[in-house]
């Protein structure tokens, strides 16, 4: 198997948390894995990604080459689209439908929505506010892994243990408030899959 | 052992605290931060008392490292490529004094410029130092060098160059990790007189160092970085450098290459492997994550046409590899792939919502508005992206201390008021020995020290100038009257260009300080205090 997910957002979005997640997943599945990542000016508030490249052989290229990738997760939608040229033809994009406005030109949201869901694999999630909702707000990336979950060719278990692995050092309460987060996402996903 | 999961830089600091380092020496600069970030937080280094502090620069800090050699450490110095330009002096000569302890010079260049001004190539500093060069492909190979580098800086008696770039650094891959070996204990050079570049010295070190050239050679063609992997096709052969290795692997993914390849990470260029590819094929591919520097070498003068790469339009002459670029090189068709919507709009990085920078620039644009635009010479950090909208405030950044030097020469071609606009950190860095030009002369420019006491651009390191500043300016002969502190914000606008009208003039040195601690490293305070509690 090999799956490679970019990840998308703002500086100072935290999306590395979700790579930390799937790192860990793949390695608890001994895979290879190689996860380049956006140090340095852009993340004062400028467009970041990482690239996150997962195989059962060894992993050559840091970066994912363009076509390549199964998995778009962008936790800002207008950065979801950011990234197209790196996603296969019928490789899927698991977005947050929460805008980041932090630029002047920022898309009518109403014309951006409409770009990203007529694109032909999309799950477009509220991770805030399902985040929200389980009184857990700092949560939100973690309702995307969970959204994003049923594209990673992995037992969902192995996800879960990454997820305990990153967030273990916190205590309980908040492996617990993340599980429940990343379980939500599922479902919600999974609900849109087989509508 | 289990393999831990590091990135690129990371995997140096492992690989050098397990090689027996005793201090590594930096000032940040991205993609380099995290080697010296990671030495700082780790254990062993902290039982072992690593040396791990940052240097007010990086010519202080190689200078210090150098000496920690002289001693019969084994120690680093780590920068960004541009950082070598600061070290250079000490750099070139540290090549011909050699070393006593194994002495690596770790050096992270940025091709595609993500986070810098230029994106110069470390590896013809190297050559130009005649000093050999270890380029990782992977997270693995940037573990071991560093680990091997020291022993191999000791035998050949020269700093060894440990050459990365922003991929390699800032990509996190699983490392094998080697057995802890002892610091070397202290020790004088046997010959005392090692260090002394007198130019009698000088002139039979430089001999050594050039009577040395064959050997460096030889253990690049010994050296296990460097492979010739033989193929049954020889109308091509291709040397593949550091990390486009990955690049062209990637684009067989079964391993099976049908050209000839070195795989050359280690420097200077193996003359008898390459001769033998170049012999037995018809033409050569160079791929290179920098400048086309074996390229250029190869193809000469002389422009021999089967020398194909960055110079011939095969590859972009400029930015980045990546794999795509690479396939196209190899003349494989790549897919048609989808492009990004017209709705996307740009996103640059942009100063934070709070930020006292922009409090000082909304000032600074004010009290200069009667002079008209163009007189602001800036400098490098956070502030510099006052050079965006909507600011506009600021109309050079060139180097790290230019901001003071630049004010200085344009003033004394008349330009008054001429305004530069620096950080704290950047101050101590390279901008005291410019303000004491202008103190020599008395003149006309008013220097914004723009403090958050802090290096916030490279993520929040110390910043050597904190409590210090107005003490270094008086020190160095500000007139106590014309160094102006107030806190940048919303509310102090109005006594901010005040301040900044009587300073613009003033005819004469003065120094205004907009302080105020920068947002993002008092939010992580107050988190890390939440957290305590
Ligand atoms: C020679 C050199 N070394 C290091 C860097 C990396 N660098 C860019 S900005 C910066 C920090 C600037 O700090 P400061 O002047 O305090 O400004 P701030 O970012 O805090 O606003 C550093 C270290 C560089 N560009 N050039």
């Amino acid at each position: 198997m090999k799956i490679d997910i970019i990840l998308a957002g703002v500086g100072g979005q935290g999306i590395l948390s979700i790579a930390a997640c799937i790192g860990m997943a793949s390695i608890e599945e001994q895979l290879h894995m190689k996860q380049a990542e956006v140090h340095g000016m852009s993340q004062r508030g400028g467009a970041v990604q990482s690239h996150l490249r997962i195989s059962d052989k060894p992993v050559a290229s840091d970066l994912i080459p363009e076509g390549n990738a199964e998995l778009i997760i962008s936790v800002e939608p207008m950065e979801s689209l950011r990234y197209i040229p790196f996603l296969k033809n019928n490789g899927w994009i698991v977005t947050n439908v929460k805008p980041f406005i932090n630029i002047p030109n920022y898309p009518e949201y109403e014309a951006l929505m409409a770009e990203i869901n007529a694109r032909k694999n999309v799950i477009a999630i509220d991770a805030d506010e399902i985040a929200k909702q389980l009184k857990s707000p700092r949560s939100s990336n973690m309702v995307m892994l969970g959204a994003a979950s049923p594209f990673i060719e992995m037992p969902f278990e192995a996800i879960e243990k990454g997820v305990r692995e990153i967030f273990g050092r916190k205590g309980d309460e908040v492996v617990n408030k993340n599980l429940e987060a990343l379980h939500a996402g599922r479902d919600f996903a999974q609900k849109i899959m087989n509508a | 052992m289990q393999k831990l999961l590091l990135l690129g830089a990371e995997a140096i600091a492992q690989g050098a605290i397990d090689g027996g380092m005793s201090g590594v020496y930096a000032y940040p600069g991205t993609p380099s931060t995290e080697i010296t970030e990671y030495v700082q937080h780790n254990k062993l280094a902290g039982e072992r008392k690593i040396h791990s502090q940052w240097s007010a620069n990086e010519k202080t800090a190689m200078e210090s490292s150098l000496g920690m050699s002289y001693a019969g450490k084994r120690t680093m110095v780590c920068m960004k490529h541009v950082g070598l330009n600061v070290a250079a002096d000490v750099f070139i000569n540290a090549a011909i004094t050699g070393v006593n302890g194994g002495m690596l010079v770790t050096v992270a260049d940025d091709p595609s410029m993500h986070s810098s001004q230029n994106e110069q190539d470390s590896r013809f500093y190297a050559k130009f130092a005649m000093i050999p060069v270890l380029e990782p492909a992977d997270q693995q190979e940037a573990y071991d060098m560093a680990y091997y580098g020291f022993q191999l800086s000791e035998q050949f008696n020269v700093p060894v160059m440990i050459r990365i770039t922003t991929r390699i650094a800032h990509s996190r891959a699983a490392v094998a990790q080697k057995p802890l070996q002892p610091e070397n204990k202290i020790s004088l050079p046997t010959d005392l007189k090692q260090f002394i570049l007198l130019p009698a010295i000088a002139r039979r070190r430089y001999k050594g160092l050039l009577s040395s050239q064959e050997s460096f050679e030889i253990s690049s063609e010994e050296s296990k970085y460097n492979k010739y992997i033989d193929g049954a096709d020889k109308s091509m052969g291709i040397i593949a450098c550091g990390i486009a290795y990955n690049y062209l692997m990637e684009n067989y993914p079964d391993g099976n290459l049908p050209y000839p390849v070195i795989k050359l990470s280690q420097y200077p260029m193996p003359r008898k492997m390459v001769n033998k590819l170049a012999k037995e094929t018809k033409s050569l591919l160079i791929l290179e994550e920098g400048y086309p520097i074996i390229e250029e070498m190869l193809k000469g003068y002389l422009e021999k046409e089967n020398v194909k790469g960055r110079l011939d339009g095969t590859l972009p002459r400029d930015g980045e590899l990546n794999a795509t670029l690479v396939a196209k090189a190899l003349g494989f068709n790549v897919p048609e792939v989808g492009t990004v919507p017209a709705i996307v709009a740009n996103r640059p990085p942009a100063m934070c919502a709070g930020c006292g920078h922009i409090d000082a620039y909304n000032a600074l644009n004010e009290a200069l508005a009667v002079y008209g635009k163009g007189r602001v010479f800036a400098d490098i950090g956070c502030y510099t992206l006052g050079a965006l909208e909507p600011y506009e405030a600021i109309n050079s950044c060139v180097d790290m201390g230019a901001s003071i030097t630049m004010a200085k020469g344009a003033a004394d071609a008349g330009l008054v008021p001429a305004v530069a606009v620096i950080g704290d950190s950047t101050f101590t860095h390279s901008g005291m020995t410019g303000l004491l030009d202008a103190i020599q002369e008395g003149t006309p420019i008013t220097v914004m020290i723009s403090d958050n006491f802090t290096t916030a651009m490279t993520g929040g390191q110390c910043s050597h100038a904190y409590g210090k500043i107005e003490d270094i300016c008086k020190g160095l002969g500000v007139n106590p009257d014309h160094i102006r502190v107030f806190t940048p914000l919303k509310k102090n606008h109005d006594e901010m260009v005040k301040i900044m009208k009587e300073e613009l003039e003033y005819n004469g040195v003065s120094v205004i300080i907009p302080r105020r601690e920068c947002i993002q490293t008092m939010g992580r305070k107050k988190r890390e205090d939440a957290a305590a509690n």
